[in-house]
């Protein structure tokens, strides 16, 4: 599909960086208790908790959505990604009997290494990134980005076939899923009714 | 807005799902900071498509499709982990060696309590 | 035809034979014993021929080039003159003569085809070193002799015994062919051409440059083949082979050409006096050595080989005094009388069963057995001993007389020190070998006991040769006045005084003998254990009923466990014990030479070899190996790495990714 007609930048216009506005200022907040959750979520040593403050993070980032005028992704992340990616997760960690209260191994032995290489790549990325985007400013005065009639009509305009392709996947992944867990759950309930025979066999021996 | 805010922070979300990813034992926890990671992308392509005023919005199209396709991912992925769980009786991503030089499957993996899974295997029967 | 077609013939035929023997021998063994004897009969025929057509006139050469090498041509020569004619007619004579033998000695072996085309063969190079005219066609016979002796001697490769001496013949004698190649060499060069008459004229007219160097090499080589002092130990223990072959290759033939090719080349040795002396010194150890070995031998074979060191020995004296005319005279007498010893003490050990002179002595009637080698070899030993009128007398007395000759300074050629040293020694010798000849006939042929089994007549294959050779035992010696005429003209008639001298000097040493034969017998007869008058020895019992070599081999392999040693037998009523006295067992054991040679070569030799198999494992295989294990370390450290969990794999990834990426925008941002 094609991209369109170049499209134009928002206005130059100079803003000082000493006058930030008030979404800046949300923004910034948000992304901050954003990145304290995340954070929490990646440290935390009680699993089900690290779930809830992930929680957090997705719902801090639903707000950045909406501040950057994309309202139709802020709510399907919110339906998506809080509504059925954490329960999901959370299902896992019941299923999975994760220790409830601090589990004592939650870290690996591999977490000087992956502090070091964070650390390391988060420190690269920034600098390239601030230093690219040094002098550029998202302008959002206009009309909304990312309003629902915005995103239905590019999407059932434009992006139509991926939008296709994109619900076969869905069935390909839901039949997967129901595949694996099916197989495992056949040969269990046919074991779990042979025992009880090669017992009452046994008995009758 | 400065483009910088959405995009550092992106930078630092995907940094922190990064340590999430290799630090973690527990395969869902892992999966968790996958997802960290995947919400950084996601933020970055609104920001970038916000700030181009993208007619196609491409940015957001390919967001929507990222949530999907996480979503399903994450589905996958519980039940590889539910399917390892129960064959070895643990979701640890440390245990799972069987690339290991001179490992075979389940060698030295059997900390985890057999037993549990036994009756776990009931319990699935049953649920 | 001329007679240097028939020359050129009588080496080429019994090389036909061997080839032909060697291709046919498994497909048409019918034709084997025609292959071997045919041959070798018709080159006899063709060398008298020749004899008679050269006559002892003037040198018949004849030369076409084989090979041109860029300095000194190789060239395929004849020279036919006396000493070679001659020669040849014995070498005729003994090969036939044992071809016939062999067809009933070795009736029963498997391995006969491949024998007899050996031996066809090596009769074949012999001819070819006699008549050759060029050195390097000369060596090639020498060296094809010398492989066909590993071979033959090897025949009862079975046993232990022979295994060892056929590589022990073969390497003593290579010791020896390496100066000899050298000196051949140094030799051309000085004299520039291969040809024989070529240096002798070059000796004869200027000189060499390097006579003294150049005779010592090749002395070296004349001592291997001719077993002489120090390169002897051999030849008795090559006595492991076949009777036939012992008499072919170690009486007459290649022991002989050592004799034969210092005779040829005697203006080339005559050039230094220090290599005549250093002959003679060699001819007076070999003679007095060998004869005093002789005397303690309880193998009858061993005793024979022993005494043909010394009767070489006699023949090189004979060379060092710088008369060849008397050398080849005893070579051609020695040839004969010698040949007949062996084939005899074939028949004898086939008869008794064993070759142990203590065991025939302890068997009555022997001599009834085998009347034919009864009668011969107390013949041949009459010839060895030196008696008058047989053949051994005249051939002796011709190399004392020329020993005396040159002693009292009548020499042009030779100096008077080595005509003493020779003089001597013979004399002493002399004495010794009638010492040794009448043990060897009282012990074999008056024994008393127990009579020896009778299994009927000895083949007449084996016998009739025996009268063949026995006649110029008893009357070649006659020859002595129409000899020089074939030679180069020296009077070989014996003189009085050495005559007198050397067969009193014989007579004594048979009637000391028979004397302490006697004394010894008595003093046995009274000893505690004597049974029947002698002490009882172990029976060396090998089973007659086989063919004579089967019976030979046995008797070879026994003789060790029984007796304890190759070469003696704990025999008190033994007339060597009594003579040799304190002696006896250095004299039984070579006087130890062996012992020597094995802690002066052998020991450094084999110590060298595991040196070497040392470095070569653990020094240069260790880095070898260690090219290996490092590879393999390498992996082991580097396969560490793989640990299963895949955090730790990303981790190395990713840090290795942030790595480049920062040093892809340094890049970037620099430039």
């Amino acid at each position: 599909m094609t991209l369109g007609p170049p499209v134009t930048l928002a206005a130059t216009a100079p803003q000082g960086f000493l006058s930030p506005t008030g979404v800046e200022i949300a923004f910034l907040l948000v992304g901050m208790a954003t990145l304290g959750a995340a954070v929490i979520t990646v440290t935390t040593k009680q699993l089900v908790h690290a779930a809830l403050w992930l929680v957090v993070a997705l719902g801090g980032l639903a707000v950045e959505y909406l501040l950057l005028t994309a309202e139709f992704i802020a709510w399907v992340q919110v339906l998506i990604y809080v509504g059925s990616v954490v329960v999901l997760l959370l299902f896992g960690l019941m299923l999975t009997k994760a220790p409830i209260g601090r589990s004592p191994d939650a870290d690996s032995g591999n977490r000087w290494v992956a502090l070091a290489v964070a650390i390391a790549s988060a420190g690269a990325l920034v600098w390239v990134v601030v230093d690219a985007f040094r002098t550029q400013w998202i302008d959002l005065d206009g009309a909304a980005q990312g309003s629902t009639e915005v995103t239905g009509t590019i999407l059932f305009r434009h992006w139509v076939l991926p939008f296709e392709a994109l619900s076969v996947l869905l069935l390909a992944a839901l039949v997967g899923a129901i595949v694996l867990s099916r197989k495992n759950g056949d040969a269990e309930t046919a074991e779990a009714a042979g025992t009880p025979t090669s017992a009452t066999d046994k008995e009758q021996r | 807005m400065h483009l910088a805010y959405p995009a550092v922070l992106a930078v630092l979300l995907f940094c922190v799902g990064l340590y999430g990813v290799l630090a973690r034992r527990n395969a869902i926890l892992v999966l968790m900071s996958v997802e960290l990671m995947l919400n950084a992308v996601n933020l970055n392509l609104v920001a970038f498509d916000v700030w181009l005023r993208d007619a196609l919005h491409a940015g957001q199209a390919l967001t929507l499709f990222t949530i999907a396709i996480a979503a399903a991912e994450i589905g996958i992925g519980l039940a590889i982990v539910l399917m390892v769980y129960r064959n070895r009786g643990t979701s640890d991503v440390d245990r799972l060696r069987d690339t290991a030089e001179g490992h075979g499957p389940d060698d030295g993996d059997h900390d985890a309590p057999e037993e549990a899974a036994a009756p776990a295997h009931t319990t699935e029967a049953a649920a | 035809m001329t007679t240097t077609t028939l020359a050129v013939l009588v080496p080429l035929l019994p090389f036909l034979g061997a080839v032909a023997g060697l291709l046919l021998g498994r497909k048409a063994p019918g034709f084997v014993r025609p292959l071997a004897i045919l041959p070798t009969l018709t080159a006899l025929g063709l060398a008298v021929v020749v004899a008679l057509r050269q006559g002892g006139d003037r040198a018949i050469d004849a030369a076409t080039e084989l090979t041109p090498t860029g300095s000194v041509p190789i060239e395929l020569a004849l020279h036919l003159d006396g000493f070679a004619v001659l020669t040849a007619v014995l070498v005729g004579v003994v090969a036939s003569c044992v071809q016939i033998y062999s067809t009933a000695y070795l009736r029963d072996d498997p391995r006969y085809p491949s024998y007899a085309a050996l031996v066809s063969l090596f009769t074949s190079a012999m001819l070819l070193v006699v008549f050759s005219g060029d050195l390097m066609v000369l060596l090639v016979g020498w060296e094809i002799m010398g492989i066909c002796s590993y071979f033959l001697v090897g025949h009862y490769w079975e046993t232990p015994e022979a295994r060892a001496a056929s590589l022990k013949a073969f390497l003593v004698t290579k010791l020896g062919d390496v100066p000899f190649l050298i000196g051949l060499f140094a030799l051309a060069a000085d004299a520039g051409s291969f040809r024989i008459t070529t240096i002798l004229d070059k000796v004869a007219a200027g000189g060499l440059d390097h006579p003294t160097l150049i005779a010592l090499l090749l002395l070296a080589g004349v001592a291997g083949k001719s077993a002489q002092f120090p390169l002897h130990t051999w030849l008795p223990d090559a006595m492991a082979g076949p009777t036939p072959v012992s008499a072919l290759i170690h009486a007459a033939t290649m022991v002989a050409a050592g004799v034969y090719f210092v005779a040829r080349l005697l203006p080339v040795f005559a050039a230094s006096a220090a290599a005549l002396i250093v002959l003679a010194v060699m001819a007076a150890v070999t003679m007095a050595g060998s004869a005093l070995a002789a005397l303690a031998q309880d193998d009858i074979k061993r005793v024979l080989a022993y005494s043909t060191i010394g009767q070489l020995g006699y023949m090189t004296g004979a060379l060092a005094v710088g008369d060849r005319g008397a050398g080849v005279f005893h070579l051609l007498s020695h040839g004969a009388f010698k040949a007949l010893l062996f084939l005899a003490a074939g028949v004898i050990i086939h008869a008794a069963g064993t070759n142990s002179l203590a065991a025939m002595s302890r068997m009555g009637n022997l001599r009834d057995r085998v009347p034919d080698a009864f009668w011969t070899m107390s013949v041949a030993l009459l010839a060895l001993a030196a008696i008058p009128p047989f053949s051994g007398f005249f051939s002796k007395e011709a190399v004392l007389g020329a020993a005396e000759h040159t002693a009292t300074g009548h020499s042009e050629l030779a100096p008077a020190t080595a005509g003493w040293i020779v003089l001597v020694a013979g004399l002493v010798t002399a004495l010794l070998t009638a010492a040794y000849a009448t043990r060897l006939w009282l012990l074999a042929f008056r024994g008393s006991g127990p009579a020896a089994p009778d299994h009927g007549r000895q083949p007449l294959a084996m016998t009739s040769v025996l009268w063949v050779l026995a006649i110029p035992s008893l009357t070649a010696g006659l020859s002595f006045g129409v000899l020089p005429d074939w030679f180069d003209g020296h009077d070989l008639t014996p003189t009085l005084t050495t005559s007198v001298l050397a067969t009193g000097l014989a007579l004594v040493g048979v009637i000391v003998t028979y004397g302490a034969w006697r004394h010894s017998s008595a003093m046995a007869a009274r000893a505690p254990l004597a049974v029947d008058g002698r002490e009882p020895l172990g029976a060396v019992a090998a089973h007659p009923e086989e063919g004579p070599a089967a019976t030979e081999a046995e008797a070879i392999t026994a003789h060790t466990p029984v007796y304890g040693s190759i070469a003696e037998a704990p025999d008190s009523a033994d007339p060597g014990r009594l003579l040799l006295g304190p002696l006896h067992h250095a004299a039984a054991n070579g006087f130890h030479l062996d012992a020597l040679y094995t802690a002066l070569f052998v020991r450094p030799t084999q110590a060298a070899a595991r040196l070497v198999r040392f470095l070569d494992r653990e020094v240069v295989d260790t880095y070898v190996r260690g090219a290996g294990n490092t590879a393999n370390l390498l992996g082991t450290l580097v396969r560490r790495a793989q640990t299963g969990n895949v955090q730790t794999y990303l981790s190395a990834l990713l840090a290795g990714s942030v790595v480049l990426a920062v040093a892809a925008v340094l890049v970037a941002a620099g430039a």
